[in-house]
């Protein structure tokens, strides 16, 4: 049961990338369109909110892709454009949300959960092992 | 520790839990909180549609409080709100510039003809470069620009007279219209 279970997860892993590379490259420059992907990836489609402006076909995906290679070519940084389409769109349109006040809890929330649990269980642990140890010298 | 504790203290976090997930399921995904709220408004100079060779210059707009609809004739959430476009019109109230995203003219004016013409100008966009430089991704979206040209208020998709009344309505009090 198992191993189908992983075997499908394997295949599922293998469309998943198929997939991934199916945004048309319009330009003939390939490190362009390298870049861009590279880019892209990191970035939001708003219309599909959960795909990437990578393997989007939305229209806006397609318009912002346009744009993006415009800039690129008139020399653009990549954090130049990144900021462009922040501006536009806000953070959410990046993937990975910047740590500022707001998002300090996204970011550090699960290691202080990660701490909390990692109490509590020392706790019980240590309880479970005095009360073994209490046992064991009533016996 | 005693044991109500023990048992309280979880069911407290559950119930904190649950309450925020609750709370997600009311809130809308599609609802991004736009960046320019508050910023000035991205200036452009467009044709407008059906006064040919005639161009909207956004600069013209200072000194009035307007709104800017983003549409399109492709867009069946924009038909739906048509006719309240049509009674905000009738009033008269406020400048409405319509943006036509994105279409092509003979269609945008298609539309305007067999559903009327709520907008003062139709300002045309036709490869939404207008669009992304205000943060369209979901058309119909509405802007209120005031008299400095800033965006008091972004709502994205189609406008309700809820929407009139308890937010509109109210910053145009305030912006003195």
């Amino acid at each position: 049961m198992k191993k189908l279970m992983i075997l499908i997860f394997l295949f599922m892993q293998f469309f998943a990338t198929a997939y991934a590379g199916e945004a048309k490259p319009i330009s003939d420059d390939p490190a362009l369109e390298a870049r861009l992907k590279a880019m892209s990836q990191e970035l939001r489609c708003l219309v599909c909110q959960n795909s990437t402006l990578a393997d989007s076909d939305a229209p806006l995906a397609e318009d912002l892709r346009k744009e993006i290679r415009t800039q690129m070519r008139a020399g653009k940084s990549d954090q130049e454009i990144v900021d462009y389409l922040v501006a536009r769109y806000g953070d959410f349109v990046r993937y990975r949300p910047p740590v500022n006040n707001v998002t300090a809890i996204l970011w550090f929330g699960p290691f202080l959960l990660l701490l909390v649990g990692g109490f509590i269980m020392y706790r019980v642990l240590k309880k479970q092992a005095n009360d073994g140890d209490i046992q064991a010298e009533d016996e | 520790m005693n044991r109500t504790l023990k048992f309280l203290i979880p069911l407290i976090l559950f119930l904190v839990a649950v309450g925020f997930l609750t709370k997600g399921l009311f809130l809308n995904p599609r609802e991004v909180p736009s960046p320019l709220v508050g910023k000035p408004a991205p200036a452009f100079t467009a044709p407008i549609l059906g006064e040919a060779g005639k161009q909207f210059n956004s600069a013209d707009m200072k000194g009035q409080v307007w709104l800017l609809n983003v549409w399109a004739s492709w867009c069946a959430a924009c038909r739906d709100e048509h006719p309240l476009l049509m009674d905000m019109a009738q009033t008269k109230r406020i400048v409405m510039h319509g943006l036509a995203y994105k279409d092509v003219d003979a269609d945008a004016q298609q539309v305007l003809i067999a559903m009327g013409n709520p907008y003062n100008k139709v300002i045309t966009d036709t490869d939404g470069k207008i669009g992304i430089d205000y943060g369209v991704y979901g058309v119909p979206e509405t802007y209120l620009i005031d008299k400095a040209g800033i965006i008091r208020y972004k709502h994205i998709g189609p406008l309700t007279p809820e929407i009139l009344l308890t937010k509109v309505v109210p910053l145009l009090k305030e912006l003195d219209v």
